[in-house]
């Protein structure tokens, strides 16, 4: 590789450690809050993700899970009358106020939603390979290598490497959703945002993505949304527990390595929603 | 080996994709945004070209059309300016009397009928359904001038085919109805099945795992949820006909008096500009302007006012 086209994507703060048990970071934020039309869904988040680490977000509806996870992607510039405010670090850029252009930052942070959504009119290839088109990337080789590197990272290239050009409506709901966990990673981000991926599956295609989770994280950071308490327990290694104020808004209440979070709290009401659920 | 890469440790990868991936969507961005400029900019020249028609005529509409509103206007009926007053020439109450008349029959007949017709469409699968679907939209694209020779059959002239005898009743405002009606049926029709269809399927599922019949679901299930739309439906489908000439133009006959009876000759609002803007008056001819823009205000009520009151009923069911 030509030496003056090397650009550093690097993200790690090096000179700042998170948790000293979960080694460097990756994201970082600070006093955010998110707000539609003026009322507050979730506020003063403050937390850092470990680079290379499974972080779980739990809490129970309404808590303002999955408005942290939108606004890491910066999903809510879309949406009239949202506002997020305080900082969102990743790497060394402020995602709201570096200037970076929503598209790109996209490209560093992929997602995949609670319902597998591939594109209905493409193939399983042009499905995986859409995220390299859309910025640009046409060279066929190139997209063949990523298409096969995220399918098998997906651990899906073995049932359909023999049928890439089929339709993605012709893969089961499971095979679907890895599928968009591939197309996730075919563009390589350094963070992957996952809403409750498995909660409109199997619990056999859950356990496929539970274990592919652990494989994952050398190579991206995962935020997990789930209401799973025990997935979140099985698949973590950082926990951030959130519950809904009094008016109504979401609140991060604690924030702890997993088996500490789960073991022993130092919040007592992270104790009562556990011992609730487990009870 | 290049920099940044430690000897005799082999490149990884997925580290070089991804910084490929950032250093061409970095280098393509600004011709993408360019692009995109470009595109939202034809966007905004063909909706300015698709406008400017639209408020010329609304322009020209009220310059020409608003003076003529005055109390002679809707309470007087037409009369031929004399020498004397080249301006006398009365009003149009006669033609918005007989609108009201010729379109509220329409409406009576037609409404209940479309929804119903809709209300199948929507829930069967049919083989006719689906032929009866085919028919309304062939009969939405029929000239309206056909559905006018059809009135000008049955009811002015009437029926006597196949030993089946109907009389004929005339020039009369009832012709009118039912050429105007019969062209709101499929509109209403298309417009409801498509509201119909809106309503969730487990909601409907719901009702029938609680052992309702699909009747009784439709009535109290279906139908109430899908009224918004309904309404719309309806509304659209009558400031529609509102408008419509052809239908009308050799079945309703004239009058120059005021006539409630849908039995007799009436006046209407499209004719009543046709007849006055081909008149030899001057002050006729001008006055169509202000039948016109009393046609267009009362199209714009109906229409504004269904689509608020839609959203007052969706708001409100929050």
């Amino acid at each position: 590789m030509d030496p003056s086209t090397m650009i550093r994507v690097s993200t790690e703060m090096s000179d700042q450690e998170g948790d000293p048990r979960l080694g460097p970071i990756s994201m970082r934020f600070e006093d955010v809050s998110v707000t539609f039309h003026g009322r507050t869904a979730i506020r003063d988040v403050a937390f850092e993700v470990p680079k290379n680490k499974v972080t779980s977000l739990i809490g129970p509806s309404g808590s303002g899970k999955t408005t942290l996870l939108r606004a890491i992607n910066r999903l809510h510039d879309l949406t009239k009358g949202a506002v997020v405010s305080g900082s969102i670090r990743l790497g060394d850029t402020d995602i709201y106020k570096g200037g970076i252009p929503a598209t790109l930052l996209r490209t560093r942070v992929g997602m995949v939603f609670q319902r597998p959504n591939p594109f209905p009119t493409m193939s399983i290839f042009d499905n995986v390979v859409s995220g390299l088109r859309f910025n640009g990337i046409r060279k066929k080789s190139v997209l063949e290598e990523a298409a096969e590197s995220a399918l098998v990272a997906a651990a899906l290239w073995d049932s359909v490497s023999n049928r890439l050009k089929a339709h993605a409506s012709t893969l089961s709901g499971g095979e679907q959703q890895r599928l968009c966990i591939a197309r996730a990673l075919a563009v390589e981000p350094e963070v992957l945002l996952m809403d409750e991926p498995t909660s409109s599956l199997d619990p056999i295609s859950m356990r496929l993505i539970e274990e592919l989770l652990g494989e994952l994280k050398s190579r991206v950071t995962i935020v997990i949304v789930t209401h799973n308490m025990q997935q979140a327990a099985r698949v973590s290694d950082l926990c951030a527990f959130f519950l809904m104020g009094n008016d109504r808004a979401g609140e991060q209440i604690e924030v702890a390595p997993t088996k500490k979070l789960f073991s022993e709290p130092d919040d007592p009401r992270t104790l009562d929603y556990i011992q609730g659920r487990f009870g | 080996m290049t920099m940044g890469v430690i000897e005799g440790i082999p490149p990884d990868p997925i580290l070089e994709r991804r910084e490929m991936v950032q250093r061409v969507a970095r280098k393509t961005l600004d011709r993408r945004i360019l692009i995109s400029r470009g595109m939202v900019g034809l966007c905004g020249v063909a909706l300015l070209l698709a406008l400017v028609p639209l408020f010329a005529i609304l322009y020209s509409l009220l310059q020409k059309g608003i003076r003529w509103w005055n109390l002679d206007f809707f309470t007087k009926v037409p009369q031929f300016p004399s020498l004397i007053d080249p301006n006398a020439i009365g009003g149009v109450s006669n033609a918005i009397i007989g609108s009201l008349v010729i379109d509220g029959i329409a409406a009576l007949f037609a409404i209940p009928i479309g929804i119903v017709a809709g209300l199948f469409l929507a829930e069967s699968s049919s083989k006719f359904s689906s032929m009866l679907r085919t028919t309304a939209e062939i009969m939405t694209g029929l000239p309206s001038i056909l559905l006018g020779i059809f009135a000008y059959q049955m009811i002015v002239i009437g029926f006597d085919e196949w030993g089946v005898k109907l009389p004929g009743i005339g020039f009369s405002g009832i012709a009118g109805s039912f050429a105007i009606g019969v062209l709101m049926i499929p509109v209403i029709m298309k417009a409801s099945e498509t509201a119909l269809r809106g309503v969730p399927a487990p909601i409907r599922e719901a009702g029938l795992a609680l052992g309702a019949r699909r009747s009784v679901i439709a009535r109290k299930v279906v139908i109430p949820t899908a009224l918004p739309g309904l309404i719309t439906a309806v509304l659209l489908a009558f400031s529609r006909a509102v408008g419509e000439t052809a239908p009308i133009l050799w079945v309703i006959g004239a009058s120059n008096i005021v006539e409630w009876s849908p039995r007799k000759e009436m006046a209407s609002m499209p004719l009543q500009i046709f007849q006055s803007a081909t008149s030899p008056y001057v002050a006729l001819r001008e006055e169509a302007w202000g039948i016109a823009l009393f046609l267009v205000f009362v199209v714009l009520v109906i229409n504004l006012g269904s689509r608020l009151f839609a959203a007052w009923l969706q708001r409100e069911r929050r």
